[in-house]
């Protein structure tokens, strides 16, 4: 058991503070990721799911305790960590190739070298043939592997993924779900994946955090162990291996959901 | 999509359009030229009074003859050179404001309320003290200009730069982005649109102030003109003062749309 820690929560808090009274989000949050862990995090909407993240990302600082990425406490957002939201924000008024290298444009690292990456990586992705097109004239599936690819090209440790395929119809999203997943394990990225479709998270993760209503506190964490067919690791194949079910159902009930 | 293999109803359906957009531009073109006729003819029998209205023919004449010495030029020139200065400047002056009051969310709800005031003030009651104040020259027609437009260009330009999704920018944020690099790879390229219907409306506004100005100042340009063919009852000179003023302003209201164009080439 020596896997190297990525991600350390330690008793996170957080309390939003508007005109309108404080909101509570999250309470008491405790946690460890591993190196080249995918970890899905499910819960009931408006839970805290983004704020943590936010939190991870050093996009906000948390009211209490700490997060700690490759050993270092995280203050402000630092290239180690990728996010992904819900929707691709591809900027309209850039080309696709542009889009990809807007990050390195931060880092102020583009060059020859990192042009030709973009390229490749554009072409890996099956996107070759649009780099100079502008996002309009691609499809949503298209434009969330840029997206994709605008977030790897920098080169983070860990990838935070804030239901990143939601805004995709259903069959787009199977495929981009699964293509995603298996360029993460290909890469051997760290990834913490917030989603609300319960056989997308068994799907893709190690490992499944269930947290509660808010403020979001752990409620459980499910290790996912799936038989895959032929032994193929696919998030697609994968839903048909014969512990799918279990898992489902049993993530279902903590869920509590009631309509 | 392609040109190439194009339907035969297809084809019909481009002949069609194109003849309707001919239709529309020789409608338009008789209007002009019928409305000119009918005023001359109008004018010639004495139907309405050529004192009052002057006539085409008349305003040709003088045409000519303000070209032939050079008057025109002159005029048209210095008019010309203050609605540029002064719609430079008003545009430029008004987006380095609007992007201090991004910049700081303290100033813009400080500032909010003077800005409305502004707004709602008609500028032009403003001119007189500008001329007063800068001096009764191009200077003080220059900053009248630059009064009428940068006030509204503050207002379209913070509310479009406030207007980029929340989501982008934190996009930019989890790239390390600076608030200096939000601004020019998020902010500015998203309010270019806002910026060139900024523009269009400036142009006119700048017309604006600079006519008033030289109203009020009384020593060359078109505004010059068109007061002093008042003063003098030359309503020729007047007339053609306006015709003037509407061809160049919308001379310069077009090449401000093919800039626009040249800049909107991601949403066709
Ligand atoms: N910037 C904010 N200011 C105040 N309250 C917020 C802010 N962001 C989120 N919240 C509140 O915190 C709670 C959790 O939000 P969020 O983390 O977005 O939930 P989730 O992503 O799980 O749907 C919600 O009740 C939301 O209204
Ligand atoms: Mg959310």
């Amino acid at each position: 058991m020596d896997k190297k820690t990525i991600v350390e929560i330690r008793n996170l808090g957080m309390t939003y503070h508007t005109l309108n009274g404080e909101t509570e989000a999250i309470k008491d949050i405790n946690l460890d990721v591993y190196e080249g862990e995918i970890v899905g995090i499910v819960g009931p909407s408006g839970c805290g799911k983004s704020t943590l993240l936010s939190i991870i990302a050093g996009l906000i600082s948390p009211t209490k305790g700490e997060v700690l990425v490759s050993g270092k406490r995280v203050e402000k957002p630092s290239k180690d960590i990728g996010y992904m939201f819900q929707r691709d924000h591809l900027f309209e008024w850039r080309t696709i190739l542009q889009n990809v290298i807007l990050g390195l444009e931060i880092h102020s690292k583009v060059d020859k070298k990192s042009i030709e990456t973009a390229e490749h990586l554009l072409e890996t992705y099956g996107l070759k043939d649009f780099k100079n097109n502008y996002p309009r004239q691609l499809s949503g599936g298209m434009r969330q592997r840029a997206a994709l690819i605008r977030t790897l090209i920098v080169e983070p440790n860990l990838l935070l993924l804030d239901e990143p395929f939601s805004a995709l119809d259903y069959q787009t999203r199977l495929a981009i779900s699964d293509e995603v997943g298996i360029i993460l394990k290909k890469e051997k990225k760290t990834a913490l994946l917030v989603t609300h479709d319960i056989a997308e998270a068994i799907s893709l993760s190690d490992r499944i955090i269930i947290l509660t209503n808010r403020p979001a506190t752990i409620k459980d964490i499910i290790t996912i162990d799936l038989t895959c067919p032929n032994g193929i690791w696919s998030p697609i194949k994968c839903r048909e291996a014969p512990e799918f079910r279990h898992y489902f159902n049993k993530i279902w009930k903590e869920l509590d959901i009631h309509v | 999509m392609s040109n190439k293999n194009i339907s035969k109803e297809h084809s019909m359906y481009l002949k069609q359009n194109q003849k309707r957009k001919r239709t529309i531009l020789i409608s338009q073109i008789t209007i002009l030229i019928l409305g000119l006729i009918l005023w001359e003819i109008a004018a010639r029998f004495n139907w309405i009074d050529s004192f009052l209205t002057s006539s085409p023919s008349q305003i040709w004449n003088l045409f000519l003859e303000y070209t032939k010495n050079g008057d025109l030029f002159y005029h048209v020139g210095i008019s010309v050179f203050e609605t540029v200065i002064g719609f430079l400047a008003g545009t430029l002056l008004g987006v380095f404001v609007a992007i201090g009051l991004w910049w700081s969310d303290f100033w813009a709800k400080v500032l909010a309320p003077y800005l409305v005031v502004l707004n709602s003030l008609p500028k032009t009651a403003l001119a007189p003290i500008v001329i007063i104040w800068v001096g009764a020259g191009y200077s003080g027609i220059i900053v009248t200009a630059i009064t009428v437009s940068i006030v509204v260009t503050i207002m379209n330009m913070f509310i479009s730069f406030t207007s980029v999704d929340e989501d982008k920018i934190r996009l930019l944020e989890t790239f390390g982005a600076t608030k200096f690099q939000v601004l020019r790879k998020v902010v500015l390229p998203y309010s270019i649109p806002a910026l060139m219907s900024t523009l269009k409306v400036n142009i006119g506004l700048s017309w604006v102030g600079v006519i008033v100005g030289e109203f009020l100042v009384s020593k060359a340009g078109i505004g010059y003109l068109i007061v002093y063919g008042g003063q003098v009852f030359r309503l020729d000179l007047v007339m053609m003062s306006v015709f003037i003023l509407s061809i160049i302003s919308a001379i310069m209201y077009k090449g401000i749309a093919i800039i626009e164009n040249r800049f909107a080439k991601w949403h066709d």
